[in-house]
């Protein structure tokens, strides 16, 4: 296990770079990880973070359906916030670790 | 010599689904759905029997087969008897099982996992050839299949440099 510092908070992270520690994550955490991702956080983006920290932190596994039907977005906005494999990018971003799940 | 520690990620897949039964289908639909989570281009393109998994009618009845699968197995784990799977009901019984247990890994039924490919971006085709085999027509299937094409079509779909081309 690795440490890294991200927008000045001292983190520890995995070998692909997500965080292993979830309560270590906070917002500023997250804007500076979603800027290397080229994202820029709005207020829905937060939204959805928190919704897979929450599912993340009752140890239910992650899908892109369980985030398609939360009732915060669609998988096609979910697509849109996070692009380029917004499951992985939004759960990089969420400091959880790296989903595992197929769908 | 020097080593060549330059990696060239997957960039698109082309995935073709030949066979219409529910485990075939869903392997097709797990791997276009799963390159396009990746960011990966995804084309799902559907033939012969596969069709069954976009024609209207048909594609969320999907059957897995009892007889011919020697791969099958009884809830305990007993080999099933193929003389079994000739009986009426059993299939659709079998068939109603898998579904149960796919649903409790929180897979999506056919016409959902289509809705997330194509809402993260990935396209489905249908085969002209097949098409034209069974009698089908455009109205006949899923209102989102792209189009009905041909295998040139399909191949020039595969341009470009890391793409791969995977039979289902």
């Amino acid at each position: 296990m690795a440490e890294q510092i991200i927008a000045g908070f001292t983190v520890d992270v995995s070998a692909d770079g997500y965080m292993t520690n979830p309560s270590q994550w906070n917002k500023e955490i997250a804007i500076e990880m979603a800027k290397e991702l080229n994202t820029e956080l709005g207020e829905k983006h937060f939204a959805v973070l928190e919704f897979l920290r929450k599912v993340q932190m009752e140890g239910q596994q992650l899908t892109i359906r369980k985030v398609g039907t939360s009732g915060i977005v669609d998988i096609k906005e979910f697509y849109q916030l996070f692009p380029g494999g917004p499951l992985k990018n939004a759960s990089k971003i969420a400091g959880i670790p790296k989903p595992t799940s197929c769908v | 010599m020097s080593e060549i520690t330059e990696k060239y990620p997957l960039k698109k897949v082309l995935i073709i689904c030949a066979k219409g039964n529910l485990e075939d289908v869903l392997a097709a639909l797990v791997m276009t759905n799963g390159a396009v989570m990746e960011g990966i281009e995804a084309k799902l393109f559907f033939t012969f029997f596969g069709l069954d998994g976009i024609t209207k009618n048909r594609m969320n009845s999907l059957h897995t087969a009892t007889v011919g699968n020697p791969a099958m197995r009884m809830p305990g784990g007993l080999p099933f008897p193929s003389l079994l799977g000739i009986l009426p009901g059993v299939e659709a019984g079998v068939s109603a099982m898998m579904k149960s247990q796919i649903n409790k890994l929180d897979i999506p039924t056919v016409t959902e996992f289509l809705e997330m490919i194509t809402a993260g971006g990935g396209e489905v085709f249908a085969c002209k050839l097949a098409c034209d085999m069974f009698k089908l027509k455009k109205e006949d299937l899923w209102e989102e299949v792209s189009g009905i094409i041909t295998v040139g079509q399909f191949y020039e779909l595969a341009e470009g440099h890391g793409t791969q081309i995977i039979f289902v």
